[in-house]
């Protein structure tokens, strides 16, 4: 399915390339094809390439000089997309321990929606995420797919210091902290692996278009998984998913 | 090697950045004024992606274990080397045991030392520049000793030519592209952004500028998407804050202007009260 996308300059070196402003696979999938479309075909040009949502924004490492022939060779190359390809992604699962210990806002939780602990973990758990994009902090995975029972805003006073590895809900979405940071989600659990390696070659395991499931896991498993991640012999389970 | 003696206020290691890890959430860090710290690379004739030490509000006191040559560059921090007096733009050979002492910047806000060959600090997603969370430290700490490139200090010595002029940054123009959702302003605030002058409140780091006053403004957040240092957010409460080099790579205020690579540079020399215009290039 192609859309109707909008063009526009964004500063001196990048454009904005933006899709209808909503959540959706379809959109998803047509932005993934275009981004990979354009990094081969400009790959010498050390272009960087950031998608989102509903945007892909192409920054170049020069001054744009004619905006117009730029835009158009974006737009001749998204006539060029081949949209019947199958792409097929990974789904990760995500080990958490939804303990109290760390799960330190569960209670409020529970009773600001009805649910008990073991429902919400329930609820969060069963689903299967989506991987819209990486963004916020190194590692960030925005996750669609919350079950709308448990969407609820942010808590009006943000936890100062949330810790590496916490698994949070604001609003409609869901996500994990990939490094000790402040923050206005309600904390339901921790997961002991990193989301985020500066170090490793493949320095964030998700993508764009991945999938993630959440395995509820006890404080046991969740000690003996810490030491094996610190180990580095830690091999997260994943299988492919159409 | 450079001993750390004073770390100063702010002092990190930064060179033009990480630029090919955005889509992992990694931001772009880099010198906040790209033109001083490629001013201070040039007239050591060092490559522009050299790392620099940026120092910014007060600066740092350092002892060099070897001898080197150093260029400064940026806003004025009074640098003297072992108690005499050295200015900015200019080349200077350091010996083993030289003491370099800034103090608090006079005009500007960030002040780069390149040395001969460029900090050799450890490159991580291909880049020198602290970020914390890539590299194991934000900020320099007093007692780090920072690693040098060494060179051998017989033949040349000379002032490289550099075509770059001393970065003049007393001007209060920003010069800006409109952004992704400056459509959506009213007239009133368009008027506001261009007809009135702002100033740096007291929030401003390497990450963002807060300016004053704020604007009316009732346009509700956006989807989550792309930022670039140089973008301009309007907050639902009508903050404008202006991104820099540190900043995420998305976010979810309306983006109503993009400032001009070079006004970035401007930007990042100024700070508390002073005063910015936004002016419209196309």
């Amino acid at each position: 399915m192609k859309f109707q996308l909008k063009y526009s300059r964004f500063g001196e070196r990048s454009i904005l390339i933006e899709w209808p402003s909503k959540i959706d696979e379809s959109i998803l999938s047509d932005i993934i094809n275009y981004k990979q479309y354009l990094q081969n075909k400009l790959v010498k040009l050390k272009v960087e390439i950031v998608s989102t949502y509903n945007s892909i924004l192409v920054s170049y490492n020069f001054t744009i000089e004619n905006i117009n022939d730029k835009i158009s060779d974006l737009k001749e190359a998204y006539l060029q997309i081949d949209t019947s390809k199958q792409r097929s992604s990974t789904l990760w699962e995500i080990p958490v321990c939804y303990h109290d210990e760390f799960g330190i806002d569960l209670e409020n939780l529970s009773s600001a929606k009805s649910l008990s602990k073991s429902e919400i973990i329930y609820l969060h758990s069963q689903q299967i995420y989506t991987v819209y994009f990486v963004g916020f902090l190194p590692g960030f995975l925005y996750l669609g797919g919350l079950d709308k029972s448990l969407h609820i805003n942010r808590k009006s006073t943000p936890h100062l210091n949330i810790k590496k590895g916490a698994v949070g809900i604001g609003g409609n979405q869901t996500g994990i902290y990939p490094q000790n940071s402040p923050g206005g989600w309600h904390i339901i659990g921790q997961s002991p692996i990193d989301f985020f390696d500066p170090k490793s070659d493949c320095i964030c395991f998700a993508k764009a278009g991945d999938k993630i499931r959440f395995k509820a896991i006890s404080k046991f498993e969740y000690l003996r998984i810490s030491e094996e991640v610190k180990q580095g012999i830690f091999k997260l389970k994943s299988s492919s998913y159409d | 090697m450079i001993k750390v003696l004073k770390a100063g206020i702010s002092s990190s290691i930064q060179d033009l950045g990480r630029t090919s890890f955005r889509e992992f959430g990694v931001p772009v860090a880099g010198s906040m004024d790209l033109y001083s710290s490629k001013l201070a690379n040039a007239l050591l004739g060092n490559a522009d992606s050299d790392a620099v030490l940026e120092m910014a509000l007060i600066g740092t006191k350092l002892q060099f274990l070897v001898p080197t040559q150093i260029a400064i560059t940026g806003a004025n921090m009074s640098p003297t080397l072992n108690g005499q007096a050295i200015a900015n733009n200019q080349l200077y050979a350091i010996e083993s045991e030289d003491i370099l002492t800034f103090s608090a910047s006079k005009n500007g806000l960030h002040t780069y030392l390149a040395v001969k060959g460029g900090f050799n600090t450890d490159v991580l997603l291909g880049s020198r520049s602290y970020y914390s969370g890539i590299t194991p430290q934000s900020v320099i700490k007093n007692g780090d000793v920072l690693k040098i490139y060494t060179f051998s200090t017989e033949g040349n010595f000379e002032k490289q030519y550099s075509k770059l002029k001393p970065f003049n940054f007393s001007s209060e123009v920003l010069n800006v592209f409109l952004g992704p959702e400056f459509s959506l302003l009213s007239t009133q605030q368009k008027d506001q952004l261009f007809n009135s002058s702002f100033k740096v409140s007291n929030l401003y780091n390497r990450m963002a500028y807060q300016l004053l006053p704020q604007i009316e403004n009732d346009l509700p957040s956006i989807l989550t998407g792309p930022v670039l240092p140089g973008t301009v957010q309007l907050t639902p409460s009508g903050g404008l804050i202006v991104l820099m080099r540190d900043c995420q790579t998305t976010g979810g205020y309306p983006r109503v202007l993009q400032l001009s690579e070079s006004s970035i540079n401007l930007l990042a020399q100024k700070k508390e009260n002073d005063t910015v215009v936004f002016n419209f290039i196309d």
